[in-house]
């Protein structure tokens, strides 16, 4: 390193603007907590899931056409005619759901270990912002092919707008650029589509900006407090997200390559009808938790508020969670409520796959009205009453006993017992 | 600092010299790159000519319609390709000059596969207009062949530039006779 | 960490839930073995031939194969001088010429097989109103895929006697609402096959099905060959990251 740094070019850029010190700063001697489990690999699993759909689409939308004519048979074209077209197409539908899945993981790490929690509240909100703009950004993509799925799941969400009073019907036409989804509608959901990535990137820096202030959270939940508590982010945090990677990108091939379809519709193959509904309308897999809250509430607005609600409450975690102790580790009660209310959401997901029939009516509403509950009424009252156990004095003592030693070179420190 | 008994690898301390780079690092690191080339590949490749583009890369075209003296345009990758079925007196005309001093010095039996037809890419080598010359009417400039209206190119009876700031011959496309009047073009 | 295993089962059994939407009042698919199912899938050449004969003497009749151009017959196992021949058995409508009208010619592999109605619209005045589609994704586009359609085709039966039929419409217990437009496509010995496979309804069902699997994802073959050896390289790539995270790692205690 220090001969690099000696070399004159680099000398040159340096004094101008010093991007490798940054670079050197920010990736190689970053202390990260010594602690952390693979849990935390999905925060660089998520950055790459963007850059994979950033290059993919990109490069799609070489041959795709966005006008209704012509958007389903350029898919085809893409898959029938285009050198890996089919490759290009599975991997950046599939990336979706990949990048769904790495970054809802990660969203519960967040919460079972307590990381929204002060100093990281903005971190938190804007990671948030990220999920926000990530769901308007898949909304709009699943538009574009132009199957049936895209043209109803869009004509569905989109009427929801009607429900504002008073500007309802006038937002909606704005929306449309006409009397029903249509060309003008998909014309501009692919410049949306296009554009919205590259803002989301803009929130992905200033997440890890917000992240580098007060650095990782770690599985205790305990603050670093010294060099002993850390290790510089590379080597050892680059090599094992390397192998997180490794682990993501099998999954992600397995889905590629042996079952492209399985998470999305059949229906999506039929070229839009606007004179023929589907008879189940179902969203992808992972809007599917917020379209059961959605339904479950009768009345047209109060269910649009509830599913906005649905997510827009997540922002007043660092509030509504009143314990002291940030990671669930400490909190045995807590611990609980937390995979009750996983499988809350997993309860909620299955029954928006399935119509509004029977038994899914009522298991949705206890669902949805428990997902509520959870924040409302269960984390506050948690954090008054719940006796927690004793935190460790920090982050090394399990490690390394009284003291521990610094990790660079290749010291492997005898374990002292006090 | 001690060394620990087991590792032999490079420490990553600051300084230290790795004059042996650890096999399991070296081994990781050029899987790493052949992966990074395998996912770079579809991503320019994706950009070359598609299936249906590459079909009409060839064209077969009838030539039995066309009298003699008369010309015909047709369509092959884009660009337009004249065809003419030639007279004696323009295969005489093509035949009976001196190339020497030509821009593009080029001897007719070299341009054409049967002296009765004549099949050029018609794109001025110039600047790319379509030169003028196969409706009857159109002018055929000074060596009755064609002429490019943009900047005054003469082409003579076997295509080739005689007059004008054109560098090259009418280009003539790759073809083979399928049969006595069928060729396939590309 | 027992935690977290018991909520990735629970996740892995609402997941498998998720796969398969709730049906109504429909005939149980059987599944049946397809050559291209599985990681090692393949097409067979042969059914596919046989499918297309199937497509091409009974089905183009009413149904489109809008996405299929003659030259992508050569996957089947055709060479280019039969296909050539298969082309020019079809006029194809081109223009506008010199004189600004519309002509037809023969076909050449360059050009998409001809849907046999010029529009919508004249598809359903022929049928009755309804409209048979296009069979180049059927399918992908149904729940069930090929083991649907060959229960379709195979399925047809006289309705039960509590079951009323509408005028013009057929029994069939795997549609969803049990009545479709279409009447039975297939009677045995309908296609002369020139392998000399007798030409049963089961027999042509599967050679037609399999044939529309290809028209809708020809890429298979080549999807899952690439897919092993992507996976195989992944497996040991992956591998490697681990062995080196170990050895970074142990260099201190963790």
């Amino acid at each position: 390193m220090e001969k690099f740094m000696q070399n004159p070019i680099v000398r040159w850029v340096e004094y101008r603007l010093p991007v490798f010190a940054f670079m050197n700063h920010q990736l190689v001697d970053y202390p990260t907590p010594r602690n952390l489990n693979y849990w935390w690999n999905f925060g660089s699993l998520a950055g790459i899931a963007l850059v994979i759909q950033i290059v993919t689409g990109i490069v799609l939308a070489f041959h795709y056409t966005p006008q209704a004519d012509l958007a389903f048979a350029s898919v085809e074209h893409i898959m029938r005619n285009v050198n890996y077209g089919w490759l290009l197409r599975y991997v950046h539908s599939n990336g979706a759901s990949m990048f769904f899945i790495v970054v809802f993981i990660h969203l519960f790490r967040g919460m079972y270990y307590g990381s929204y929690k002060a100093p990281r509240e903005i971190l938190w909100w804007l990671g948030l912002v990220i999920l926000l703009m990530m769901m308007a950004t898949a909304f709009m993509g699943y538009v574009l092919p132009w199957g049936q799925m895209s043209y109803w799941g869009a004509t569905v969400i989109t009427n929801m707008f009607t429900a504002f009073p008073l500007v309802g019907d006038w937002l909606t036409t704005l929306l449309w650029g006409g009397f029903v989804v249509g060309n003008p509608t998909l014309n501009r959901f692919f410049s949306l589509h296009y554009l919205l990535p590259f803002m989301i990137v803009g929130v992905v820096v200033v997440h890890l900006w917000a992240l580098h202030v007060h650095k990782s959270n770690n599985p205790l939940g305990i603050d670093m407090k010294g060099p002993q508590d850390s290790l510089p982010f590379h080597p050892y945090y680059t090599i094992k997200d390397m192998y997180g990677l490794g682990i993501f990108l099998l999954v992600f091939a397995y889905l590629v390559f042996f079952a492209p379809n399985m998470l999305g519709e059949a229906d999506n193959y039929i070229p839009a009808n606007p004179l023929v509904t589907p008879p189940h309308i179902v969203p992808e897999w992972y809007f599917l938790p917020f379209y059961s809250i959605l339904r479950a509430i009768p009345d047209k607005l109060l269910g649009v508020i509830g599913m906005f609600g649905a997510t827009m409450i997540l922002f007043a975690l660092p509030w509504l969670d009143t314990s002291k102790v940030r990671s669930a580790k400490f909190r045995p009660i807590f611990k609980q409520f937390f995979w009750l209310f996983v499988l809350d959401v997993l309860v909620l997901g299955w029954v928006g796959k399935n119509p509004p029939e029977g038994m899914f009516i009522i298991i949705g509403r206890v669902a949805s009205v428990y997902y509520f509950a959870h924040f409302l009424v269960i984390l506050p009252l948690l954090g008054k009453f719940e006796k927690t156990c004793p935190l460790p004095e920090s982050i090394g003592t399990p490690v390394l006993g009284g003291g521990g030693e610094m990790p660079s070179g290749a010291a492997a420190a005898k374990r002292e017992k006090s | 600092m001690t060394n620990s008994t087991s590792a032999a690898g490079p420490t990553g301390a600051h300084g230290e010299d790795e004059t042996r780079r650890d096999f399991l690092y070296l081994a990781t690191g050029a899987m790493t790159a052949i992966g990074a080339a395998a996912i770079a590949w579809p991503l320019v490749q994706n950009m070359n000519p598609s299936a249906d583009v590459l079909a009409l890369s060839s064209i077969e075209f009838d030539l039995s319609p066309i009298e003699v003296g008369q010309s015909v345009t047709v369509s092959w990758r884009g660009k337009p390709v004249f065809a003419r079925h030639r007279t004696p007196e323009e295969i005489t005309a093509a035949n009976d000059v001196d190339i020497k001093n030509f821009r593009d010095p080029e001897a007719d039996s070299d341009r054409v596969q049967k002296p009765e037809w004549l099949i050029m890419v018609g794109i001025c080598t110039h600047l790319g207009c379509i030169p003028l010359g196969q409706k009857s009417g159109e002018p055929k400039g000074d060596f009755d062949g064609w002429f490019c209206p943009c900047h005054g190119s003469h082409y003579d009876t076997s295509g080739r530039i005689r007059i004008g700031p054109a560098p090259r011959n009418l280009d003539v496309p790759e073809y083979v006779f399928l049969s006595d009047t069928v060729i396939k073009i590309g | 960490m027992m935690r977290a295993v018991m909520g990735a089962a629970a996740a892995a059994i609402v997941f498998a839930g998720l796969a398969g939407p709730a049906s109504a009042a429909v005939g149980e698919i059987e599944k049946q073995n397809w050559s291209f199912d599985g990681v090692f899938g393949k097409f067979d050449k042969a059914a596919l031939q046989r499918g297309f004969q199937v497509y091409k003497e009974v089905c183009a009749g009413c149904h489109g194969l809008e996405y299929i151009a003659f030259r992508n017959l050569t996957e089947l196992g055709l060479n280019e001088d039969q296909v050539k021949a298969i082309a020019a058995e079809y006029e194809i409508e081109d223009g506008p010429d010199d004189e600004g009208e519309m002509f037809t010619r023969p076909a050449i592999l360059a050009d998409i097989l001809p849907s046999p109605f010029a529009n919508d619209n004249a598809a359903r005045a022929s049928n009755n109103g309804a409209l048979p589609p296009d069979l180049s994704l059927i399918a992908k586009a149904r729940t069930g895929g090929p083991d649907y359609l060959h229960a379709l085709l195979t399925g047809y039966v006289d309705a039960p006697a509590d079951v009323k039929i509408n005028e013009g419409m057929s029994y069939n217990p795997y549609f969803p609402g049990n009545q479709i437009a279409m009447p039975p496509p297939i009677d045995d010995d309908a296609v002369e096959y020139t392998d000399g496979t007798p030409a049963t309804v089961d027999q042509m069902s599967l050679d037609v099905v399999h044939f529309l699997m290809w028209a809708a994802e020809p890429k298979l073959e080549i999807r899952k060959r690439m897919g092993i050896k992507v996976i195989l390289f992944l497996l040991v790539l992956t591998a490697l990251f681990y062995a080196s995270k170990r050895k970074v790692w142990s260099r201190i205690d963790h």
